[in-house]
């Protein structure tokens, strides 16, 4: 239950000890770290009790009552049952103690004075523990009781509001997590770039897919946790998802000029310089992996630029002691006109004269936050 | 062939070079530093592992042609055989390599964390360091090595 | 042809006659240093130690001319201090400063042909041989020096290079080599010295190459420019025994720098002037070549079964005493492991250079003159017309890409006369092209007597070849893609005690009767050859696994079981060496934690080893923390004890890499570990969190060799800990490979 509710997404930062906390999530009301849900008695939740617990998870307050930010998805969690809760909180007090004590969050007013989360609570919190449908099968109830509950993937698949809270009337419509554009999750199975199935639960197994790629950004962790889960849990998710209805979030970027011979050259002398050892057609990630190339993958046939910049900036750190996809970081590597040359380059492969409308603004914001 | 300017170790060169071609060649096969080593190409190892404006960089992936106004330091720069830097000398004293063709990329590597922190503690040490291989598993002395400049530095 | 003779005398030696071959010595030996490595080498002088026996003259070692003292060695500096290890021997015994000698490793216009540096033999071959030939040495040019001022030899001193009398009458070494012809035969008799007295053996010198490594000195074959030298990459087909179908070679020459582009039957490479444009020409060869068949690659889950029915033989490895009635509980397991890599971090590289016709290739071969004997076939030049020079490479544990980068450089030089070439493979070629460590099975089945104790102990194994050496120019991968290609000589396993596949097979301790063979599979699903341990790292971690199971079942302390069945005192110390400063079978209460213990000496003739390990299996994601490790070894007498100590480490924790996370990943499309993505080691933040290792020095006792004592005590003290910590014995490796549990 713990890996469908991805805790150890948030509470373990890369390279940090398992659920010891300590990531820094960057919200649009300034940077948020992860605590540390470990049973250590000092720095973790060693000595939370069952009903204190419950309560964090339903209502969002903390043992000592303070109020936790949103960004702690119990609007999500309090639809989980109350079976479920306590095995997680069976689970997590099953695990070895880490001393790690909190860092201090640095909030931008009015977020930094926690009890105004109160409100916010008031406003948003509502919504009771999911009942079957029976019009639907047994796995489409089961992935919607994961999507909706433990799983809560709306916290990062929806647009937030000035508050910080999912704006209603648009869940799963797309949102933006810790500068990651989390793409729409409705009418996946339409469109330009369809999902299948077979595809959907591949990708949230995190393996690549022709077509889409692999996992990156805070889905490399989801999609890691998820691989260690029943194959069969993925598929009900999958087909829960792909059962949502929608139209894509963002507009697709209006026909221009493709870009010229010369620009050409300079995109694709840094693409032999830097990514062409992994991504260029020779390269045996390419020829013996069977990966697609760069421009079918769907960092570059999204309508922003976004999650294309920060894979490249931030890079896939490897997984420990694991195989899979991994990628350096270019943060330091690339400078911002390099990385505008190259995106064009690349975007112009998928769709020529399609560029992306957003790569200078983009850029500007995800520059100054790259780890 | 384009002409390029690199700020390399405090000497400007002047370099003809492919357009496309990342810092390791330049570095390696037209300035003849030895330091940073070709070990994958792909950014997984850090035996290139160079400084650019003291951040550390995998020069394997690295443009030259984007570095006209940055300073770039190698190992090279730490001090010679002969005399050693700090960081050098403690890698010698603690017999930190056993084959040494990651050493002069962990070498930079710790560079740039004692450079931003000079203190690190070892949990901080072993996670920075983490974008460095090593297969003859000399980790510990690598560690005990930076560790004692980090010791050595308190109190200055 | 000087292959074939190699290998006849390989099989012939598998034979029986090292064993007649023992028998002949005085017995105070057979245990020391019997086992010299001899691969590519003759046996002249079997009586004389260490590598006297292969290259007995005393000037094979020893020079001394106008330049000043020349000592060489037939071995090489592969990472591990050997070299200044050696120099350490060799200046103790000439009683001169380590900075008087010129030392120089292998090559084969100037050093003693000491086959490969390899199985911890290189304190053991040639540091013995030096031990004896310098000392030797020394005692000749003191003789010299009586002999011309007419007083007793036992009169005079040596004081770092100078002969003293008593009454102040001096001679350099130099000059006393007049009166002495040192192309002789060394002496069997060792020139005893008091252990005490050392100056050198037993002290930690600075290591000799690290100043230069640290500051980007020209330390690697990698770092040779040599004037007007090219830069070559090779294109190797998609998989073994593909088929060329076509390939653009005009377009790759009209690229930017590329000077030449070489086709022969399969064998694809590119020349350039500046390295980025070989490698670019390179990338386009692969793209605008096009092959057809191929070898099939085995599925993954099923590689150990499948190694049960390829052709194979049967090897007997020891049917000692009679299997009795079981009388007690007994064990029986599977246990696999699959293929490993060398993993180098630095891509295999070499330069050649064929001028005025002689063809001189630096290379980090692990053994220069097998090498040479591969390339002059290859090529088809006399052997003497060829010359292989060691250069340092990036540490290779094994037989890795060295020598194939090296017949690349070879061939690629011979068709460029007066070129020098310089050859670096990339990292996906030495990923897929080095040969692999073999995956293999072990099967055991053991029980006690009514008593607990060991009685009879069945073992059975499976494995390919681990010693695939440069027997002739087939064992090279060029040689095999031109289009006149050369067939690769058959596999020898190397015999017990060194052992092959079977190495550590037989298990140290005190068993009623034994019933161990080795399943030799002559057929490769991969090009397997020698890495670091052969198959002791699994052969030690499946008799370690079954001891505690064993020991479980007689109700005993798990290290009490091994000393209880262990007779070698050596053996006994260091296990209680290590259990006490442990603090056996003390650990923490974290959730997860376990403790484990394991012991072997290596081949059961070289470095005694023994390991305790506390680990965490996390209880909640399955990771495996190692908190501490504590080990105690012998080696004999310890040269380098700083040396010895990096060895140690590097060995627990290369170990823990392969124990924990290694395998080579591939299925029907070939091989995924092409780079560090597909083949993760050990990084950083999963080191163990402390380390202690304790040597027991033995001052005056033959040294035994230590770069891979560690690798099988290791994988078992891991394995024991993981089944202690989860209470589920894992015997498929690596441990944490979730298809492995899965099937587990």
């Amino acid at each position: 239950m713990v890996e469908a509710g991805d805790c150890a997404v948030c509470h373990t930062k890369p390279g940090g000890k398992y659920l010891a906390g300590g990531l820094p999530l960057v919200t649009p009301f300034g940077t948020l770290y992860t605590t540390n849900i470990t049973p250590d008695i000092g720095t973790g939740i060693g000595n939370w009790s069952y009903p204190a617990f419950r309560r964090a998870m339903r209502e969002g307050i903390a043992r000592d009552g303070h109020y936790l930010y949103p960004a702690f998805p119990y609007v999500h969690y309090r639809r989980m049952t109350d079976g479920d809760i306590s095995d997680a909180y069976a689970y997590l007090m099953s695990g070895p103690p880490v001393h790690s004590p909190s860092k201090q969050n640095q909030m931008s007013f009015p977020m930094n004075i926690r009890p105004l989360v109160f409100f916010w609570n008031l406003l948003f919190l509502h919504g009771n523990p999911i009942a079957a449908n029976p019009d639907h099968s047994q796995a489409w109830n089961r992935g919607r009781y994961l999507v909706e509950g433990a799983g809560h993937c709306a916290a990062c698949h929806s647009p937030l509001n000035l508050l910080g809270a999912e704006k209603s009337g648009e869940r799963m419509a797309g949102g933006v997590v810790d500068g990651w554009h989390a793409p729409t999750l409705l009418g996946m199975a339409e469109g330009e770039n369809p999902w299948t199935k077979d595809q959907l639960v591949s990708y949230l197994r995190a393996e690549v897919v022709v077509g889409h790629g692999t996992p990156a950004g805070p889905m490399r962790p989801v999609s890691l946790g998820l691989a260690k889960m029943e194959v069969s849990e993925v598929d009900s998710i999958a087909e829960y998802l792909l059962s949502l209805q929608g139209a894509p979030s963002a507009p697709s970027p209006e026909k221009g000029e493709p870009i010229s011979a010369a620009y050409q050259k300079m995109g694709a002398d840094l693409f032999q310089g830097s990514c062409a050892g992994c991504h260029g057609d020779a390269a045996p990630m390419r020829q013996i992996d069977g990966r697609p190339a760069l421009a079918q993958t769907s960092a570059l046939t999204a309508n922003t630029s976004r999650n294309f910049i920060k894979t490249v900036l931030e890079g896939v750190p490897p997984a420990p002691g694991a195989p899979g996809p991994t990628m350096p970081a270019f943060a330091n590597s690339l400078n911002n006109q390099q990385l505008t040359v190259l995106a064009n380059y690349l975007r112009d492969q998928y769709k020529p004269g399609h560029a992306w409308t957003d790569l200078k603004t983009t850029l500007q914001e995800l520059r100054p936050e790259a780890k | 062939m384009t002409s390029t300017t690199l700020n390399v170790n405090g000497s400007l060169h002047e370099l003809e070079l492919d357009p496309d071609m990342p810092l390791l060649y330049a570095l390696r096969n037209h300035l003849n530093l030895n330091g940073a080593k070709y070990g994958c190409g792909l950014g997984q190892c850090g035996a290139c592992t160079v400084l650019i404006d003291n951040k550390p960089v995998f020069s394997c992936l690295t443009p030259c042609s984007g570095l006209e106004s940055k300073t770039i330091r190698t190992v090279e720069s730490l001090g010679t055989a002969d005399r050693p830097g700090k960081l050098q000398q403690a890698f010698i004293d603690k017999q930190a390599a056993q084959c040494g063709y990651c050493i002069a990329g962990m070498l930079v590597r710790a560079q740039s964390l004692l450079e931003r922190d000079p203190h690190p503690d070892e949990t901080t040490i072993r996670e920075y360091m983490a974008t460095n291989l090593c297969r003859c598993g000399t980790h510990l002395r690598i560690i005990e090595a930076i560790k004692h400049v980090a010791g050595a530095s308190h109190g200055q | 042809m000087g292959n074939e003779f190699d290998v006849s005398r390989r099989a012939f030696l598998r034979g029986g006659a090292l064993v007649v071959t023992f028998s002949l010595l005085p017995i105070g030996r057979v245990l020391a240093d019997t086992e010299v490595d001899t691969l590519g080498t003759v046996v002249l002088a079997p009586d004389l130690p260490g590598s006297l026996r292969t290259n007995p003259f005393l000037d094979a070692w020893v020079k001394i001319d106008s330049n000043g003292i020349n000592v060489y060695t037939g071995k090489v500096e592969l990472g591990t201090g050997v070299k200044t290890a050696l120099l350490q021997i060799a200046a103790e015994r000439l009683q001169v400063a380590p900075a008087a000698i010129n030392f120089l490793t292998a090559d084969t216009a100037l050093t003693p042909n000491e086959g490969y540096t390899a199985g911890s033999h290189t304190i053991f071959d040639s540091g013995t041989a030096l031990f004896n030939a310098a000392a030797q040495v020394r005692k000749l040019l003191m003789e010299s020096a009586a002999h011309e001022w007419g007083v007793e030899p036992s009169s005079l001193k040596t004081n770092d290079g100078v002969i003293e009398s008593a009454s102040g009458q001096r001679m350099t070494y130099a000059q006393a080599v007049q009166g002495v012809d040192l192309h002789r035969y060394a002496e069997a008799e060792p020139i005893q010295a008091r252990p005490s007295d050392y100056k050198l053996i037993g002290h930690s010198l600075q290591r000799l190459d690290i100043p230069a490594k640290v500051s980007g000195g020209a330390a690697f074959v990698q770092d040779m420019r040599l004037p007007e030298m090219l830069h070559a990459r090779v294109i190797r087909p998609p998989r073994p025994n593909s088929t060329l179908e076509s390939f653009d070679a005009q377009s790759i020459k009209s690229l930017p720098g590329v000077v030449q582009v070489i086709q022969d039957g399969n064998y694809l490479a590119v020349v350039a002037r500046d390295e980025w444009q070989a490698i670019k020409a390179m990338r386009n060869g692969y793209a605008l070549s096009r092959w057809s068949g191929g070898d099939v690659i085995p599925d993954a889950q099923h590689i150990h079964e499948l190694l049960t029915r390829l052709p194979a033989t049967r090897f007997p490895i020891s049917h000692e005493g009679k299997p009795t009635l079981p009388s007690g509980p007994s064990f029986k397991a599977k246990v696999t492991k699959q293929y490993l890599m060398h993993g180098s971090i630095g891509p295999s590289c070499a330069v050649a250079w064929f001028k005025d016709g002689i063809l001189t290739v630096w290379t980090h071969s692990q053994g220069v003159y097998p090498l040479r004997t591969g390339i002059a076939q290859m090529v088809g030049l006399p052997p003497e017309r060829v010359r292989c020079i060691h250069a340092e490479g990036s540490g290779c544990y094994g037989h890795n890409g060295a020598d194939d980068a090296a017949a690349d450089a070879a061939l690629i030089a011979m068709r460029m006369p007066g070129k020098p070439i310089r050859v670096q493979w990339m990292r996906e070629q030495e990923n897929l092209w080095e040969p692999y460590s073999s995956a293999m099975l072990t099967e055991v089945q053991a029980n006690l007597d009514a008593k607990g104790k060991l009685q009879d102990w069945n073992y059975e194994l499976w494995t390919t070849p681990h010693n695939e050496r440069i027997v002739n120019a087939g064992r090279l991968i060029a040689a095999r893609l031109i289009a006149r290609p050369f067939k690769s000589a058959p596999s020898i396993p190397i015999a017990q005690p060194e052992g092959d596949g079977d190495r550590n097979a037989v298990p140290l301790y005190t068993v009623a009767s034994t019933n161990i063979d080795m399943n030799f599979v002559t057929v490769m699903p991969f090009r397997t050859s020698a890495m670091r341990s052969l198959g002791a790292h699994i052969n030690i971690f499946a008799i370690e696994a079954c001891i505690d199971e064993l020991a479980a079942k007689a109700g005993s302390d798990p290290v009490e079981f091994r000393l209880a069945h262990l007779a070698d005192p050596r053996a006994k110390a260091v296990i209680k060496q290590a259990r006490d400063a442990f603090g056996w079978p003390t650990k923490t209460n974290r959730p997860g934690a376990g403790v484990g213990f394991a012991f072997a000496r290596y081949k059961n003739i070289m470095g005694y080893c023994a390991i305790a390990v506390e680990l965490t299996v996390h209880p909640q994601t399955g990771e495996v923390e190692i908190e501490r490790v504590v080990t105690a070894v012998d080696v004999g007498q310890i040269v380098s004890p700083d040396g010895l100590r990096n060895q140690v480490q590097g060995g627990i924790i290369q170990s823990a890499s392969w124990t924990l996370y290694e395998a080579v990943d591939y299925d029907a499309n070939g091989v995924r570990s092409y780079d560090w993505s597909g083949y993760p080691i050990l990084r950083f933040p999963q080191l163990p969190s402390k380390v202690e290792v304790h040597l027991i020095d033995q001052p005056g006792q033959p040294f035994l060799g230590a770069a891979e004592i560690v690798q099988g005590p290791m994988a078992g003290a891991i394995g024991n800990a993981f089944a202690n910590a989860t209470g589920q014995r894992r015997l498929k490796l690596p441990l944490t490979r979730s298809s492995n549990v899965a099937h587990g």
